[in-house]
């Protein structure tokens, strides 16, 4: 039943700054228990490298439990390793064997540039936030109620659906385009399945659009590779409507 | 001694008219000097998220700093469950008084009536905002919104977006905070820590903060200082917060001026993954909704836990009648939704007496199971379906999709964690430390005891007493942030109209950075053999061990004096890498479990001085003959409130008295 404790080499990608040259380092952990998650493992590698007297390995990680976004490591040339609907901090240990190499690399995109190890910079989702990804209303406190209009069950379901988007970056990192596609579409599409997101719609998508293209990402040629290393499971389905969006808006 | 330093300034007048009136009566700063005006927010969840946003709005210049590398990652992300609103939509007489009142027996008697009320007052405005934000809560299949009820309460108005509320509410506000980053009105500062507050003339104005990758300290004045950095459950090693959740601000302001309230209030949240093994880095929660549909329950005889322990017998072969459904059977009227600490308590102490589920070193863990909940389910559905003669397996089928559809993405987060799926068996929880009541003191206008610095959201003590109420944190954050800051503050910085920016290169700014400075190059240097976390764990066994679920006035000495060793071993032992500029993570760490050894021996020294048991406070010398908490009115009806003096040790207790003139302090039954 229960697995054995584990030996594994890791070859992981060490980088010293965003102009610096990175490299892989092979190193050895044992007795990891297959109950442990990844990113515990890597905590048991860090207190390795401390008390050797090295630098540890840097990662972006804070809720360790699939929601904030922040973890992102590209895992044996997947992005949040193997196991489908899933982030790194939520793949456990049991899904690897003794005696394996595991390669750990940081999300390779023009858009996302490495700051150390396996850390990468990802400010360029917020400002294609700041481009369009809000509803403009002001906090005033006498909002029309929030039962004054009725949501098909349907549509909002579909708009939580594209909503529960991480921002994690995964998408963009196993595309071959590097094109942020999926994580523009389902903002767009969540307001957009949306009546107090409709106003606003044409600029919306007209801006966020735009910045995107100014970040250096890639154009979408429909590979379908993002909806799978997706781990919030979000749909292509999202892509179409947003090109929708688009055309409607006259600039397509 | 009710202390004149703590003036809570409650308005005067009956409860439901304090609020408008108090509105009605503050001083405004007109929209054109609005513009003259700086405010630092430190922290982007749903509190500082919302109060940068809604500032911004208003024409007030914003800083807002987070240490996260985007404000849409702050922890209230990972929150589940729901938010309350006394909307009253199901028509089961909710009301603002019903929230109001729930909300203060909830936490036991230990909250300020005049705050509550204006949260439960405010409650409705929240929803309504979020809404027109674009938020997706539920809908039922008329398309108006859907609830769900809650521990300690019997009305549904809890709101909720799958089991993904904080994340939905949250990326409400980092929208609402984008649109004002586009237009300049806020400035983000992310992977920035603040590291202290500057303070002139006796006013907060400014912060010195650490660019966390290239390790610059800068320097930034306001007119005011918002702190919004969340609750200090990590104090504890494990809890169900995110793993950079600190106490680092509510830490430096204290020991500038700032009275720190209540620290010993802790919720200890009674369905968390219970702990794998000596690897672990946190504990998990499991929404609190998944009680309204799953049981609690553990072998009646011990030695079927101890089979099951040792993987000899299966849960699911243990007949009905040799289950203790102990929380249905303590409590019958609130059953598995009895309050959190009183169901942490009651699983506590099933496995204390021997009757615990989990193969981990401490053999803590119980059942919780959703068979009954997918038949019952299943046969509705059957019937819906017109089948009238439904096989078990159909009805399972049909069970199964309902509670997919209510849990679905709980459960995958289980199964990820655990491998095991709780359609096919029940899971198995513990009790975990989840959310800090306690935080830094604050006036009915959310100003701390340094004037011009305000703290909102779980980082303040205002307004859950000795225990929250599930779905109430949400709330409170966004009611401080939305609705209650913004006016508030507003009344401080009139007088600030002609003031003009802050100059930075004064000697308090000169000062508090070189004191940065130092702290930061004594960690490089120190020629340690241990690593941060080598220590964190550590504390993190006292505070569980000794000041945790339940304390004692012997344990709580001894934990005082091992923090204090700790502390010193620390300074001399502790190791950190790397360097003082550029990315640093031990670094960073090593500031916050410094100040977390500081926060954990005032922590015990506030349960030790409060000899009653109360909410999450559990004295074992202060219970009830059936074993439940025994509050002491008459001699504790306060809130403590610690002014430093130089060590934890020294630290001052001041009292501001609790006055109750619309609620019946009554000894908290849930039976
Ligand atoms: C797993 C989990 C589930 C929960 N579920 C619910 C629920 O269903 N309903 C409910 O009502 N409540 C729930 N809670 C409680 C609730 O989520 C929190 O109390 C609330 O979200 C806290 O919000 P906040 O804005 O005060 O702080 P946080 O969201 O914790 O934000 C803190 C902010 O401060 C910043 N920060 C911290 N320190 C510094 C520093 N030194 N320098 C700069 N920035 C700093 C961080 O970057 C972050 O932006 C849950 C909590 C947890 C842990
Ligand atoms: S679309 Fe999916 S992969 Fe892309 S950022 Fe969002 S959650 Fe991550
Ligand atoms: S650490 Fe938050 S999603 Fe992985």
């Amino acid at each position: 039943m229960s697995k054995e404790r584990m030996k594994l080499k890791l070859k992981v990608w060490r980088q010293n700054g965003p102009n610096e040259k990175g490299k892989i380092e092979t190193y050895k952990v044992s007795d990891i228990s297959p109950d442990s998650s990844f990113l515990e493992m890597m905590d048991i590698l860090n207190e390795q490298l401390i008390n050797e007297g090295k630098e540890p390995v840097e990662f972006d990680h804070d809720c360790r439990e699939g929601i904030c976004g922040s973890c992102s490591m590209f895992i044996n040339g997947e992005a949040h390793g193997p196991g489908k609907r899933m982030t790194t901090c939520q793949l456990h240990m049991r899904k690897f064997n003794d005696g394996d190499t595991i390669t750990i690399e940081p999300w390779k995109a023009k858009g996302f540039p490495v700051i150390k190890d396996l850390m990468v910079d990802r400010t360029a989702f917020d400002r294609i936030m700041s481009a369009g990804g809000f509803i403009s209303v002001n906090t005033s406190g006498n909002t029309q109620d929030a039962n004054a209009i009725p949501i098909n069950k349907h549509d909002a379901d579909k708009a939580m659906d594209a909503a529960t988007c991480i921002g994690c970056g995964a998408c963009v990192a196993t595309c071959k385009n590097a094109s942020a596609m999926l994580f523009v579409s389902a903002k767009v599409s969540q307001f957009a399945l949306l009546p107090q997101g409709q106003v606003e719609a044409v600029e919306r998508v007209q801006n966020m659009v735009k910045q995107m293209d100014k970040e250096g990402f890639g154009n979408c040629s429909n590979t379908g590779a993002c909806e799978v290393e997706c781990p919030k499971g979000i749909s292509l389905e999202n892509i179409a409507r947003m090109n929708r969006e688009y055309l409607k808006s006259g600039m397509g | 001694m009710s202390s004149k330093v703590l003036d809570s300034k409650i308005p005067d007048g009956p409860l439901a008219e304090k609020w408008t009136h108090h509105k009605n009566n503050i001083k405004l700063v007109n929209p054109a000097n609005k513009r003259l005006i700086d405010i630092i927010i430190v922290g982007t969840g749903l509190a500082g998220g919302s109060a940068a946003a809604t500032l911004a709005e208003l024409g007030y210049n914003v800083k807002a700093f987070c240490y996260q590398d985007s404000p849409r990652r702050a922890h209230s992300i990972a929150a589940q469950g729901g938010i309350n609103a006394a909307k009253n939509y199901q028509g089961d007489g909710d009301s603002t008084y019903r929230l109001f009142y729930d909300t203060v027996k909830g936490g036991d008697y230990r909250s300020r009536e005049a705050n509550v009320y204006r949260l439960a007052e405010v409650s409705t405005n929240i929803i309504d905002q979020c809404v027109a934000q674009g938020v997706p809560f539920a809908r039922d299949y008329g398309g108006l919104l859907d609830n769900r009820s809650f521990g300690g309460v019997q009305v549904s108005r809890t709101f909720y977006a799958k089991g993904q509320t904080g994340q939905q509410l949250l990326l409400g506000c980092y929208s609402a905070m984008s649109r004002q980053i586009g237009k300049g009105k806020i400035k983000m500062y992310n992977r920035h820590e603040m590291m202290d507050i500057v303070i002139v003339n006796g006013k907060a104005r400014g912060i010195i903060a650490r660019n966390l990758i290239t390790g610059e300290i800068e320097r930034h004045s306001a007119h005011a200082v918002v702190i919004a950095s969340g609750g200090y459950g990590n104090v504890f090693y494990l809890s169900t917060n995110a793993m950079g959740s600190n106490t680092s601000a509510t830490w430096k302001i204290h020991k500038k001026g700032a009275f720190f309230a209540n620290p010993c209030f802790t919720q200890i949240h009674p369905t968390c993954n219970p702990q794998h093994g000596d690897q672990q880095s946190k504990l998990t929660l499991m929404s609190e909704s998944l009680r309204n549909d799953g049981r609690i329950w553990v072998p009646s005889r011990k030695e079927d836990a101890e089979a099951v322990r040792e993987g000899r017998l299966k849960p699911i072969d243990i007949a009905e009648e040799d289950r203790d459904y102990y929380l249905e059977r303590k409590y019958p009227s609130f059953g598995n939704l009895t309050p959190r600490d009183v169901a942490s308590r009651a699983a506590k102490e099933r496995c204390d007496a021997g009757h615990g589920i989990v193969n981990n070193s401490t053999k803590e863990g119980v059942f919780l199971d959703f068979a009954s909940a997918i038949v019952r389910y299943g046969k509705e559905e059957a019937l819906v379906k017109g089948i009238h003669n439904p096989a078990d397996a159909q009805i399972r089928a049909f069970g199964e999709e309902i509670v997919e559809a209510k849990y679905g993405n709980l459960f995958e987060m289980y199964e990820n964690i655990t491998g095991d799926s709780p359609y096919k068996t029940p899971m198995k929880i513990y009790p975990a430390v989840h959310y800090t009541m306690g935080g830094v003191w604050v006036d009915y206008n959310l100003m701390t005891s340094i004037p011009g610095c305000y703290a909102i959201g779980e980082a303040n003590f205002s307004d859950h007493g000795a225990n929250r109420l599930g779905a109430s944190a949400l709330m409170q954050g966004l009611a401080d942030g939305y609705f209650v800051l913004p006016y508030t503050i507003g009344d401080y910085l009139a007088d600030d109209i002609r003031t003009g920016t802050i100059r930075t290169d004064t000697t308090e700014f000169d000062e508090a950075e070189k004191a940065v400075k130092e702290r930061i190059e004594f960690f490089v240097n120190n020629k340690g053999k241990h690593s941060v976390d080598y220590f964190h764990r550590k504390l993190g066994k006292i505070m569980w061990n000794k000041a945790g679920m339940s304390r004692n006035k012997e344990g709580l000495q001894e934990a005082i004096a091992e923090i204090r060793e700790l502390r010193e071993q620390f300074r001399k032992e502790v190791k950190v890498p790397g360097k003082a500029d550029g990315l640093n993570s031990e670094l960073e760490k090593a500031g916050r479990v410094a100040d977390f050894l500081e926060l954990g021996e005032l922590f015990a020294r506030d349960a030790l001085n409060r000899n009653e048991s109360c909410g999450g406070h559990f004295r074992e010398e202060h219970k009830t003959d059936e074993g439940e908490a025994q509050r002491d009115d008459k001699n504790y009806a306060y809130v403590s409130a610690w002014e430093h003096k130089g060590a934890p040790g020294d630290a001052a207790l001041h009292k501001e008295k609790l006055v109750y003139e619309n609620i019946e302090l009554k000894t908290r039954s849930y039976k």
